[in-house]
């Protein structure tokens, strides 16, 4: 298997008032070139956690994390994430939260010139070339979600980390934007890996799905391998007795194995 | 809009401080009859007409036009605000950005805040030997306080995602100030230079009383020597009115720059 991102053993604990925390615990992934995975898991269960590893916003208390045969040592453009909440500039036209990104990773051997069309393809991916002058509190949720995933992209990273970019949206936008995204992907050829606790997402997006236990000190359950046809219809998968049984598979595991107490 | 509209603006917004004002102006004109020292508002606006129907005259070094009383004012509020300007932001962001140097100065600022701007007047006298500069120093060291501490607040407001963003990006120490610190600061920091202002002009009426020269405030105590009180009356509303213009130019441009 070709190990694109692999993490090796990584243990994650934060210091707080009430003394070490565990996060995460004897997280092992292999993730391949080109592969979609999601992270799905209850709240608190460390998915995000995981993802800032990967990212290189958090480093790990103990363990090791590559990316293309590197270390992860920190945060970097070849890692591009998407935010929860989108996370523009609010002093900055979409094209210009887009162009700082490619700016920093192109800059160095590109003229003005290619900058500007690299931005402005970046948006039309994600058919925005309208609201290229627009600022963000001027466009919707999704479109403000549309130009976060233009500003990764745009920046041509290795892998995309998506920390539930579409939770915060209405659930026709959600469906929306997970089909440009599943497009954009096989286009792109994109390695994903993306946080989320929508069954239906990881379902109709992933190569594999990576099932979370309950935390604290939470580990890797159990993965499971999507193994339906691309390109995928969320219309016909409706029907689909295999969807089906993929989709009970994860409801089982988070609702029997890892039911959560009352709170 | 229907006149039904335009009749409910004016008895809901226009109404109440033309009210307002009339209510002063009435209550003044009572006390003005009861006490003969007191000119009333007829006599005083007649008294104003004339003041402003020459406001740019030069007789002697102490007695100008109220239009250049207003304007050596107005510059010194400039001078010493905009040198506290540019020593408090810049100021503002390393206590802001830098947590040694923001308990560092904790202690000074806390101790020097709520010290009255008029105690340092002396000071200044002391080290300029001259009015004029005394004067600057106070609005200087009056108006430099909130803009420090709107600065660093502001600065540590900074939410974690725009640095998240910064930290992905990988962004250069400078690209990082010029396009997500000082933006993101920048509305704090009008807060700031807003509440410096308000102070600024509050001070120099007084610090002008005791430092003398040309300028709004020396011309009140002049007038007091020479016991034209309709003058006086006038200076307060001077005041008050420069003060609320200065107030909405900053509401103005703090509104441009919000986002």
């Amino acid at each position: 298997m070709n190990r694109f991102v692999l993490v090796e053993d990584a243990h994650m604990s934060f210091d707080t008032k009430q003394g070490e925390f565990i996060a995460l615990r004897d997280i092992d992934l292999e993730i391949a070139r080109g592969e979609f995975i999601t992270l799905i898991g209850h709240s608190g269960c460390g998915k995000s956690t995981l993802l800032n590893l990967i990212a290189g916003l958090l480093l790990p208390s103990s363990g090791h994390l590559f990316c293309a045969e590197r270390e992860i040592a920190g945060p970097g453009p070849e890692r591009a994430v998407v935010f929860q909440n989108h996370s523009l500039l609010p002093w900055m036209t979409c094209f210009d939260n887009i162009y700082l990104g490619v700016e920093r990773v192109f800059g160095a051997n590109e003229g003005r010139e290619q900058l500007r069309q690299r931005t402005l393809e970046a948006l039309e991916l994600v058919h925005l070339s309208h609201a290229e002058k627009k600022f963000p509190h001027e466009i919707s949720g999704g479109m403000k979600q549309r130009v976060g995933i233009a500003r990764a992209l745009a920046m041509q990273p290795k892998v995309l980390l998506m920390d539930e970019p579409f939770g915060a949206l209405d659930a026709l936008t959600r469906a929306h934007l997970q089909d440009e995204l599943m497009k954009i992907v096989a286009a792109t050829k994109s390695t994903v890996v993306m946080v989320t606790h929508d069954v239906d997402e990881a379902v109709l997006l992933s190569d594999r799905i990576v099932m979370m236990t309950n935390g604290p000190a939470a580990t890797i359950g159990e993965i499971l391998a999507v193994d339906l046809p691309k390109p995928r219809d969320r219309l016909a998968l409706a029907n689909d007795a295999q969807y089906h049984r993929l989709r009970g598979a994860v409801l089982e595991f988070l609702y029997q194995k890892q039911a959560r107490k009352a709170a | 809009m229907q006149s039904k509209d335009i009749k409910a603006f004016l008895v809901s917004s226009v109404l109440p401080p033309l009210l307002g004002v009339a209510c002063l102006i009435g209550l003044w004109g009572l006390l003005a009859q009861t006490n003969e020292s007191l000119p009333g508002p007829l006599k005083t606006w007649d008294s104003a007409v004339a003041l402003f129907s020459d406001p740019f005259y030069q007789k002697s070094p102490n007695d100008q036009g109220i239009g250049w009383n207003i304007l050596n004012s107005l510059q010194r509020v400039a001078t010493g605000f905009g040198m506290a300007a540019l020593v408090g932001i810049p100021l503002g962001f390393l206590v802001g950005r830098f947590g040694f140097l923001d308990r560092m100065s904790a202690p000074i600022i806390s101790l020097l805040r709520p010290v009255s701007p008029l105690a340092w007047l002396p000071i200044g006298l002391l080290v300029f030997k001259a009015a004029n500069p005394a004067a600057i120093w106070v609005i200087f060291i009056s108006s430099i306080w909130p803009m420090i501490i709107n600065t660093a607040m502001g600065v540590r407001q900074l939410p974690q995602d725009y640095l998240n963003v910064a930290r992905v990006l990988n962004l250069s120490e400078w690209k990082v100030f010029t396009r997500i610190l000082f933006p993101a600061t920048l509305p704090y920091m009008l807060t700031g230079v807003r509440l410096a202002i308000g102070t600024a002009w509050l001070v120099i009426v007084a610090a002008e009383m005791l430092t003398g020269g040309v300028g709004i405030g020396f011309w009140v105590w002049d007038e007091w020597n020479n016991l034209n009180v309709e003058h006086i009356i006038i200076a307060i509303f001077i005041v008050g009115i420069v003060g609320l213009l200065l107030e909405q130019l900053l509401v103005w441009l703090a509104k441009r720059f919000s986002y």
